[in-house]
């Protein structure tokens, strides 16, 4: 009886794929030609990305790179045979404008040292994934590379020995001991470097002090002021009570910064006059006029702004509505009004006589402004938090502010992160509106600068330029929020 | 104006040390700096050179009085104003002098309490249109698209010219005067109207300024000067007689290159009294004594100073015009120093 | 058995206010709004002794004097010698049609772009992540100059459509003309006009009202309302019966054959541009400086709310669209009853706010000349009175109003698609 199998024995041997869904073709097809509806916007996206190139491309290579004037660059055009071209001379020309204004060319290094420092006081805050030593080294590298750009001097070579031989020594421990073996040692008991957030706390008064110069009291004497509030609460806590010594710690401080910082930082200059040459802010401009309002701006609404947000959850009825009127006023108008009080309403409410510069009161506005929006997204981080943390907290029998501070808000503002960047790119960009009130950000620079009868009759090149320069910042800032959003999201789905 | 005593208290008590004294001269003295308030950018009177130095025939009268004041021209401050913040900053006391194109009007003498010093520069609301337009005459601009600087008189003087001969226009308001050049070379408006020194700067920088004429007609006077606070005659006093001395030095024949000279002692005591080597002006200033010597090394005379950054050897090429000194049938007329 | 309900009675102490809990809360509240009182009191003292040092005083009255500057786009009738407060309110009526006509655009390009992002066509879906990664992260402001550098620079001007070969010529047939001034497109005129109606005689706040547009819309909303009179007597008999019968073609008819007729009866004609003189006539002229504002608000918060779109829709699972599918739905059916409910309720409240930025970013008119509320009143009329307090207060009440009045509008659209939470 022959055998009959209906089971195939043998594999059939494995075949190509067919060509329409393989190789480029393949890839063309299922993602760029997959029906005539698709075609159709293939073809025109492609024309459109062809038209772009072909128009941009010949005008962006012009040979006007060392042009001194916008006649010079229509000549050097008219020479190398093209049409037109950009004129890139006024770039060559003015871009250390454009990114310092008019800060004095010799003292750059300091805006240019304190804005990578940020990044060294930003990491521990934001990432947490590099090691105490890392960035330690980070931030001795940094220095030991600024003192290059300073003018020589004997003291100037001691700096840099004692800092070579700190990043020699960090480095060395960096590249011998593994991590690994390194944790080994910590939970053995070895010592461990100090916590960087110390520099992230300290960089909020070198920051100032590194941009407007001064003597080094002041910002000693500002820090002082948190010192006195902690050492007032510290001491009265035993004697008067939780709450007096609390009230205490905010009067000590306010009392220190407004009547008698002056006095401290007078006399001790006049015994160690050590500090950096003062620079007026009225010679900030560029892009670090935008860093500066932006990054001063969003420093100090977080705090206000965490008042601000918790004000708004509160239970008592009269904080919480002026909470409520603040934060709805300032978002429910331009921020180019709140501009126009800076510039000629908020004299105006002060005392007759004083007198502060403009960019002082923008300051103070991009706060008030950046503080309500600050509000709003820790509220969405509160409001996030599930009530069992709030349960527990309580539970654990702590009163409101331990809860806040060892419970809520270190979870919340974790949560807020993502919402804080985006606050802060929304804010730099809304820098360039300063321009409006006469103040000379990139934008207004460039304004500046096509007034120069040299260069009148500019527009693209200078345009492209600052567009670029914002570009690459708040680009850069946004994805990095989005890979914090991507980390911090803790559900698995 | 009602204020309770303990407001009045908390006030007093934490801006004591703020509160500005009544005398200007004193403050910018005590400060070491003058500040002086300017344009954003206008060609020949403000625009910042590669270095960041900020040059103008406005600037040049900063530069002047902080020459006069404090010795040393570069001891200024620019505080950069749009037309919407000038006279909030020179009100509240941010800036001392404001030296930014502004038109001497009765209100604003009058009724903003401000004090116009003098007139730096004679000017008059002109219009350019280009010449394939064939207008040859501002009373042929019926309809026409007009691009304006706003925050200016101009836009007042425009309504008024075109109500009082009956025609009908399109007003192009514009913030800068870069925009507007912009504008009109694309077409985008058929004239544009400012004052007519600043349309012989932007014609001077058109790639043909020969495709364009400015109207005969000048619609407004627009005498541009500096101008104080009111309340402190001291000061008005400083800066009007330091643009005097800028002028007489011209009439006088002092230049920059020549006042080293002359000040070792001349034949006429006018000179002399100007210099400083005779009489004691600057005292009654309250003044060192060599304040003019100083406000003329600054830039050199009136006439150095609108040759370098106006004249007709600069791209803006303006011709003296209405800005000669009285003897070549100008305006410029300083009185007499003694 | 005793209770600790009752607190212990005693007499009040005032250490109580700040130790007991009881008292404590009142004890802040009342120190926060006396903090309060004293900051403005403080504020308006300073004011007041400021302004009179100054030597003016806190008035509205020059609302009431001539402007004496000439506003070039405006939607009631204005001329010079009218009040700043007209002109305060032609700037009303301007933001408030920038705003309306920059959200509709932003969002009809943002949830093209937003589904775009997702299309499977690679060429496609990357363009639209350069679109909107590109208008994201640069300043909207250096937007809004842009695009008015990019009008005036390569449109042609009139002057191009002039001569025996112009170098330019009119759109669609000679009907609209595109120049670097603005864009001219065709008016609707009428023959047999009613005419208009002159309300609130001289006063600054006069507006006409067109009876042509007025009979138009109550043609227009009676059509409708029958339509659905139709509409709603299909629901019943299907209802009742299980057949619907057909009345699109009624309720078109019903729509549409009055207002054929309506328009006939007015003599309903379009009005084309012209080139006269220096400038196009005729015609409805849509200037550069909206065009260009128009162009970047909206491009600009398209870019916004393409993502916003976009989280939206990749927040509703994919089982939601399989569910429906497994209920015998058709594919426009999911859309509409199963996934754009359920996105909506995602994508609504950020796009309020999106709204209100647009609405705010507005005001950065006065970059391109656009006469808006911060044109006039907070531009042209500050420089000329030189009222800052004043005016830029106005100034800021207005948009205030504005801000609120969209986000309790949108609040309350967006309660009604909320989900309801038992």
């Amino acid at each position: 009886m022959p055998q009959t199998s209906y089971v195939r024995t043998e594999m059939v041997p494995e075949r190509a794929p067919p060509p329409s869904t393989a190789g480029v073709i393949g890839w063309m097809r299922t993602n760029l030609f997959d029906g005539w509806m698709n075609s159709i916007l293939t073809v025109i996206s492609l024309a459109f990305v062809v038209w772009v190139l072909l128009s941009a491309v010949p005008w962006l290579i012009s040979p006007t790179w060392n042009a001194t004037s916008l006649q010079e660059c229509w000549a050097l055009i008219e020479a190398a045979g093209k049409p037109e071209g950009a004129c890139w001379g006024v770039i060559n020309e003015r871009w250390p404008q454009m990114l310092y204004g008019f800060y004095p060319e010799e003292l750059r290094i300091r805006p240019t040292l304190a804005f990578f420092l940020l990044f060294v006081a930003l990491i521990p805050v934001l990432f947490n994934m590099i090691s105490r030593r890392m960035n330690w080294l980070l931030l001795v590298l940094v220095l030991f590379g600024a003192t290059f750009f300073a003018a020589a001097s004997v003291l100037m070579v001691a700096v840099q020995v004692v800092l070579g031989a700190a990043l020699a020594w960090l480095a060395y421990t960096v590249v011998t001991t593994k991590a690994g073996d390194r944790a080994e040692a910590i939970a053995a008991g070895a010592s461990r470097l100090p916590n960087p957030l110390i520099f992230s706390a300290l960089y909020v008064f070198l920051m100032p002090w590194l941009l407007w110069g001064g003597p080094i009291w002041s910002p000693i004497g500002a820090a002082m002021g948190f010192v006195l509030g902690w050492a007032a609460y510290r001491m009265l806590a035993a004697v008067i009570g939780n709450l007096g010594a609390i009230i205490a710690a905010f009067l000590v401080p306010v009392v220190w910064w407004l009547f008698l910082i002056g006095y401290f930082v007078s006399a001790l200059s006049s015994v160690l006059p050590i500090g950096l040459e003062p620079v007026d802010s009225r010679l900030f401009g560029g892009l670090l006029l935008s860093v500066t309002i932006g990054v001063t701006a969003i420093a100090i609404s977080l705090p206000l702004g965490i008042v601000l947000a918790l004000g708004r959850q509160s239970d008592l009825m009269i904080v919480k509505s002026l909470s409520v009127m603040f934060i709805e006023f300032i978002r429910g108008v331009p921020l180019i009004t709140l501009l126009f009080v800076a510039s000629v309403l908020l004299n105006i409410f002060m005392p007759p006589g004083t007198n502060f510069d403009i960019i002082l009161r923008v300051i103070i506005m991009a706060t008030l402004f950046a503080s309500a929006y600050m509000a709003e997204v820790i509220r969405g981080g509160l409001a996030a938090l599930p009530r069992g943390q709030y349960e527990a907290a309580d539970a654990l029998g702590l009163d409101y502010w331990k809860a806040q501070r060892l419970i809520i808000m270190p979870q919340a503002l974790k949560i807020s992160i993502p919402g804080i960047v985006s606050t802060f790119i929304g804010l730099f960009k809304d820098t360039t509106l300063v321009s409006i009130i006469g103040l000379l950000d990139p934008l207004g620079i460039g304004n500046a600068i096509r007034s120069n009868a040299a260069w009148t009759g500019i527009v693209w090149e200078l345009y492209g330029f600052i567009a670029f320069l914002f570009f690459v910042f708040t680009f850069s800032m946004s994805r990095y929020s989005m890979y914090l959003e991507r980390r911090l999201r803790t559900d698995h789905g | 104006m009602k204020k309770t005593v303990l407001l009045g208290a908390l006030t007093a008590a934490a801006f004591a040390a703020g509160a500005a004294s009544a005398a200007t001269l004193d403050d910018v003295k005590a400060r070491g700096k003058l500040n002086c308030g300017i344009n954003t950018g206008l060609v020949g009177f403000a625009s910042p050179d590669a270095n960041g130095r900020w040059e103008g025939f406005d600037v040049a009268v900063c530069r002047a009085v902080a020459g006069a004041v404090l010795g040393d021209q570069e001891a200024v401050d620019f505080v950069n104003l749009t037309g919407k913040t000038r006279f909030t900053a020179l009100a509240s006391g941010e800036i001392d002098l404001l030296s930014r194109n502004t038109t001497w009007t009765f209100s604003r003498d009058v009724d903003l309490k401000f004090e116009f010093v003098g007139v730096n520069y004679y000017d008059g609301q002109g219009f350019i249109v280009p010449k394939e337009l064939g207008v040859s005459s501002a009373k042929d601009l019926d309809g026409a698209t007009v691009c304006i600087q706003t925050g200016t008189t101009t836009e007042l003087n425009l309504a008024d010219f075109f109500r009082a001969n009956n025609m009908s226009y399109e007003p192009v308001p514009i913030e800068t005067a870069a925009e507007a050049r912009q504008q009109y070379l694309a077409g985008a408006c058929d004239t544009y109207t400012t004052d007519a020194s600043g349309l012989a700067a932007q014609r001077a920088a058109f790639e043909t300024p020969d495709d364009h004429v400015i109207l005969p007609e000048i619609i407004s006077k627009e005498p541009l000067g500096p101008l104080v606070r009111h309340g402190d005659p001291e000061w008005g006093d400083i800066a009007r007689w330091t643009l005097n001395a800028l002028v007489a030095a011209e009439e006088l024949g002092i230049t920059s290159a020549n006042i080293d000279e002359l000040l070792n002692g001349t034949e006429s005591p006018e000179i002399n009294r100007l210099l400083g080597t005779e009489g004691n002006l600057g005292e009654m200033l309250g003044l060192e004594a060599d304040w003019a010597v100083n406000a003329i090394k600054a830039g050199g005379n009136y006439g150095e100073i609108f040759a370098r950054y106006l004249g007709e050897s600069t791209p803006v090429g303006l011709a003296r015009g209405l800005n000669a000194q009285w003897q070549d049938g100008g305006l410029l007329y300083a009185p007499p120093f003694r | 058995m005793t209770t600790l309900t009752d607190p212990p009675k005693g007499t009040f102490r005032l250490s109580m206010l700040i130790n007991d809990s009881r008292y404590r809360s009142m004890t802040i509240q009342i120190v926060a709004l006396i903090g309060f009182l004293t900051l403005i009191g403080w504020l308006t003292s300073n004011a007041a002794q400021n302004l009179s040092e100054l030597g003016r005083g806190f008035s509205f009255g020059f609302l009431g004097e001539p402007a004496g500057y000439d506003i070039n786009q405006r939607l009631l009738d204005y001329n010079n010698q009218d009040s700043h407060l007209r002109a305060a309110l032609l700037g009303v009526l301007n933001t408030l049609l920038i705003a309306f006509l920059g959200c509709i655009a932003a969002t009809i390009v943002g949830v093209f772009v937003g589904v775009l992002r997702l299309s499977h066509n690679w060429i496609v879906a990357r363009l639209m992540t350069i679109y909107v990664e590109v208008f994201r992260n640069v300043p909207v402001l250096l937007w809004i100059v842009f695009a008015m550098a990019i009008l005036i620079e390569t449109l042609p001007s009139p002057r191009d459509f002039r001569g025996e070969t112009p170098e330019a010529s009119m759109a669609l047939g000679e009907s609209v003309a595109i120049t670097n001034r603005g864009f001219y497109v065709p008016e609707p005129l009428f023959s047999r006009s009613l005419g208009d109606v002159h309300l609130f005689g001289n006063h600054p706040l006069r507006f006409d009202v067109s009876l042509d547009l007025v009979v138009i819309l109550a043609v227009l909303i009676a059509g409708i309302l029958t339509a659905r009179l139709i509409g709603r007597r299909a629901d019943r008999i299907q209802a009742a019966s299980g057949d619907r019968p057909h009345t699109l073609w009624y309720q078109i008819g019903v729509i549409a054959v009055p207002m054929v007729l309506i328009l006939t009866i007015l003599g309903f004609f379009l009005g084309y541009p012209e080139l006269k003189g220096f400038n196009f006539k005729g015609g409805t002229y849509l200037r550069n400086s909206l065009i260009a504002l128009w162009l970047a608000l909206s491009l600009y918060t398209a870019a916004f709310i393409a993502e916003i779109v976009r989280a939206g829709i990749l927040a509703i699972s994919k089982g939601q669209t399989e569910a429906a599918a497994a209920l015998g739905l058709r594919q426009r059916r999911i859309m509409s009853l199963v996934i754009l409910p359920q996105a909506l309720r995602v994508i609504i409240p950020p796009l309020i706010s999106q709204y209100l930025n647009l609405t705010k970013n507005s005001s950065l008119a006065i970059a391109v000349g656009y006469m808006d509320i911060t044109g006039t009143l907070m531009g042209i009329t500050l420089n000329q009175t030189g009222r800052e307090l004043e005016t830029i207060l106005i100034g800021m009440a207005i948009y205030l109003a504005i801000s609120l009045t969209i986000s309790s509008v949108m609040n309350i659209y967006n309660n009604s698609v909320k989900l309801k939470e038992r």
